[in-house]
């Protein structure tokens, strides 16, 4: 994925009227657009909505969703939570990761392997989001065939 | 000739095993045999283990098929689909499903019966009827019914939500505000997203009623960000009743004025905590406030706050239309009224079961979810999320009340129940509660912060049968710390699923490398 320019992140700050209070809606709207927050967005929000760099580096460091590293193009997160482990997430995990030959929190061949703790859809597990779409009851032959389709959508 | 109505629910579980699709095929087939369909895109019924469900309206019964793939539809347009006709698929009416009949539907009843994003449908099904009441009625009236109510906070602290809003009410200030925790994040739960998904409208107008009775103009929904299609339909919604006057200034010449902002959360499970979620909706980091002492009222911005979980705040319309009397006659002991559970995990059939307290875990399990899917015995569930003690099958007559559970160590919380059959390794569980914490934990207290890595550490060496008996002591000792000490519910409560491992299913522990 891209880097958001300087006029994009301007625009998205006067979207939510330059309120340092809107800085979580800020910064997920930033990651929903490009996927990540570069270290020079960083510091154009600190200066925007009067904040210290320090205070805007710490709400990102501290949620899950506000990466710091620029991710493939494709994000293929599993479910790691209980109800997806009674239904087999530990080995399909083990399996995704031998399939696309990474860990989780790697990018390889533009797919980026996330662990994700609750996709709310416990009662069709295991579950899986790629791009932002969930998917139930997903075996090892559904996962490969849906990364089959994410990757003929390329 | 009118057009046949085709319902497929647009639902995140639904849409997760295929039903978008199911909808373009049977647009697809529809427009090749020229029948005349048309395609309502419902909210689920809950019956998640039926989905796709589908369903077609003949004489104004609803037939339904349930788990429909695309490769059904060709087949169910030729054996007469339009027409209710048999087919292997076909179920016979929706309002003769056993699973969802025999359910006590006070909450969600709206869901899967109508479109959620058209307002008119849901005024056709006694939309907005409440708030009008309410402002019929006034505030005190609303405070009154929904005190004598006896509903409970249903994200799981179950604190008594009369007290909570009379609190707000006589606070003093110009500014309140109505904050609705959607922060689902507990794994095995998700009424609060089918719900959101299902009657968006119904948590709106509910929102207002709590805004109307506190007299706060303002409310917030923290929704979190791993649901992308309740994000859609909520702000879909949101606008809507925005664009008919139910939410903006002076609402329905009411002199009421009330609104809505939608904000997402960002990954973090800490932020389902009151408070932390409080911290989020100011735009920082999701570190939980200091407490005890529990706070009497919330502050958000400075201003006394409301903080329901969407179910709370949604089974309130109905409170008003029907009465609250009418609630509390539901229910057992100090646990009035319903509780929406939710079958997850290893069970055959899961899903969202409305039921009135005091019906029994195995009515639970074995009656509405048929027992496992492997087909295997049930080793055990854990209810309540992740915080949530394991219980074992001796313990599944236990009834469905909050004080009953606290009575054998667990917990409610918000109704989930996940099943696990006798493959589960509950040592490997009891590891997996520290490891969440872990990397949940906000690192705001030692006792959560540090505690839960050193509890991952000591279970390793329990695997491992390195020094296996002091380090069950350590273990019992590091939990009691945890629990004494914590902040909040993270820390605090990681013990609960451990404990009981080490208490019902130790053999597991025994049954690892040393061996």
């Amino acid at each position: 994925m891209a880097r958001i320019d300087e006029q994009t992140t301007r625009e998205i700050v006067a979207q939510y009227d330059g309120k340092p209070e809107m800085l979580v809606q800020i910064l997920q709207t930033i990651v929903s657009r490009c996927g990540w927050i570069p270290p020079e967005t960083i510091r154009q929000l600190a200066e925007e909505l009067n904040l210290s760099r320090a205070e805007v580096h710490g709400v990102i460091e501290y949620y899950h969703d506000f990466r710091t590293g620029e991710p493939g193009k494709h994000i293929v997160k599993i479910c790691q939570a209980e109800a997806c482990q009674a239904m087999g997430s530990r080995e399909l995990t083990e399996q995704a990761k031998k399939m696309l030959a990474i860990n989780f929190n790697d990018t390889a061949n533009d797919i980026t392997l996330e662990p994700v703790y609750c996709l709310g859809n416990c009662a069709c597990s295991p579950a899986v989001m790629i791009d932002g779409k969930t998917y139930g009851r997903v075996d090892e032959s559904r996962f490969t065939s849906l990364l089959d389709t994410m990757r003929g959508n390329d | 000739m009118a057009r046949t109505k085709i319902y497929v629910p647009r639902e995140t579980a639904a849409v997760s095993v295929g039903a978008d699709e199911v909808a373009l095929e049977i647009a697809r087939v529809a427009k090749q045999t020229t029948t005349g369909i048309e395609i309502i895109r419902n909210g689920s019924w809950g019956a998640s283990w039926l989905e796709p469900l589908v369903e077609v309206e003949v004489d104004g019964t609803r037939i339904a098929y349930g788990n429909v793939g695309t490769d059904d539809v060709a087949g169910m347009f030729a054996a007469g689909l339009i027409t209710g006709g048999e087919h292997e698929r076909r179920l016979g009416p929706v309002d003769e499903i056993p699973y969802l009949i025999k359910q006590d539907r006070w909450t969600f009843w709206r869901c899967g019966l109508i479109n959620p994003l058209s307002i008119e449908d849901f005024e056709l099904h006694q939309g907005f009827k409440a708030l009008k009441k309410a402002f019929a009625d006034g505030a005190g009236a609303v405070l009154d019914n929904v005190t004598a109510s006896g509903l409970r906070g249903r994200g799981g602290a179950g604190f008594p939500t009369g007290i909570k809003w009379q609190t707000v009410a006589d606070a003093p200030g110009e500014q309140k505000y109505i904050a609705c925790n959607a922060d689902e994040g507990d794994s095995g739960t998700f009424s609060d997203r089918l719900l959101m998904e299902g009657d968006p409208f119904g948590l709106i107008e509910s929102m207002a009623i709590a805004g109307f009775a506190v007299g706060a103009s303002k409310g917030y929904i923290y929704l979190r960000s791993e649901y992308p299609l309740t994000h859609s339909i909520l702000s879909r919604a949101i606008e809507s009743a925005r664009a008919a006057g139910w939410l903006g200034d002076d609402i329905k010449g009411s002199g009421f004025d009330f609104d809505i902002e939608l904000h997402l959360g960002a990954g973090s499970y800490v932020c389902g905590d009151e408070t932390a979620m409080l911290e989020s909706l100011e735009g920082k980091k999701g570190l939980v406030r200091t407490k005890p002492p529990l706070p009497a009222i919330s502050v958000l911005f400075g201003a006394p706050t409301v903080v329901n979980n969407v179910v709370t705040l949604a089974s309130v319309a109905n409170i008003i239309n029907l009465g609250g009397e009418r609630y509390a006659g539901m229910g057992v002991n100090r646990s009035k009224g319903t509780l929406a559970f939710q079958l997850a995990g290893n069970i055959k059939r899961g899903g969202l079961v409305e039921k009135a307290f005091g019906i029994t875990l195995r009515d639970l399990i074995e009656d509405w979810g048929g027992g496992t899917a492997s087909g295997r015995p049930v080793k055990a569930v854990q209810v309540g999320g992740p915080l949530g003690s394991y219980i074992p099958a001796e313990q599944f007559d236990t009834p469905m009340d909050y004080e009953a559970f606290v009575d054998i160590g667990a917990m409610i919380g918000h109704g989930g129940i996940v099943v696990f059959d006798d493959t589960a390794d509950m040592a490997q569980l009891a590891r997996f509660a520290m490891e969440f914490c872990a990397i949940e934990s906000c690192g705001k207290c030692t006792p959560c912060r540090i505690g839960s890595t050193r509890g991952v550490e000591v279970i390793d060496k329990m695997i491992d049968g390195d020094n296996k008996d002091e380090n069950y002591e350590l273990l019992l000792d590091l939990c009691d710390t945890m629990e004494d000490a914590s902040l909040c519910a993270m820390g605090g409560m990681t013990p609960y699923p451990v404990r009981s491992v080490l208490k019902y299913f130790a053999e597991d522990f025994a049954s690892s490398k040393e061996h």
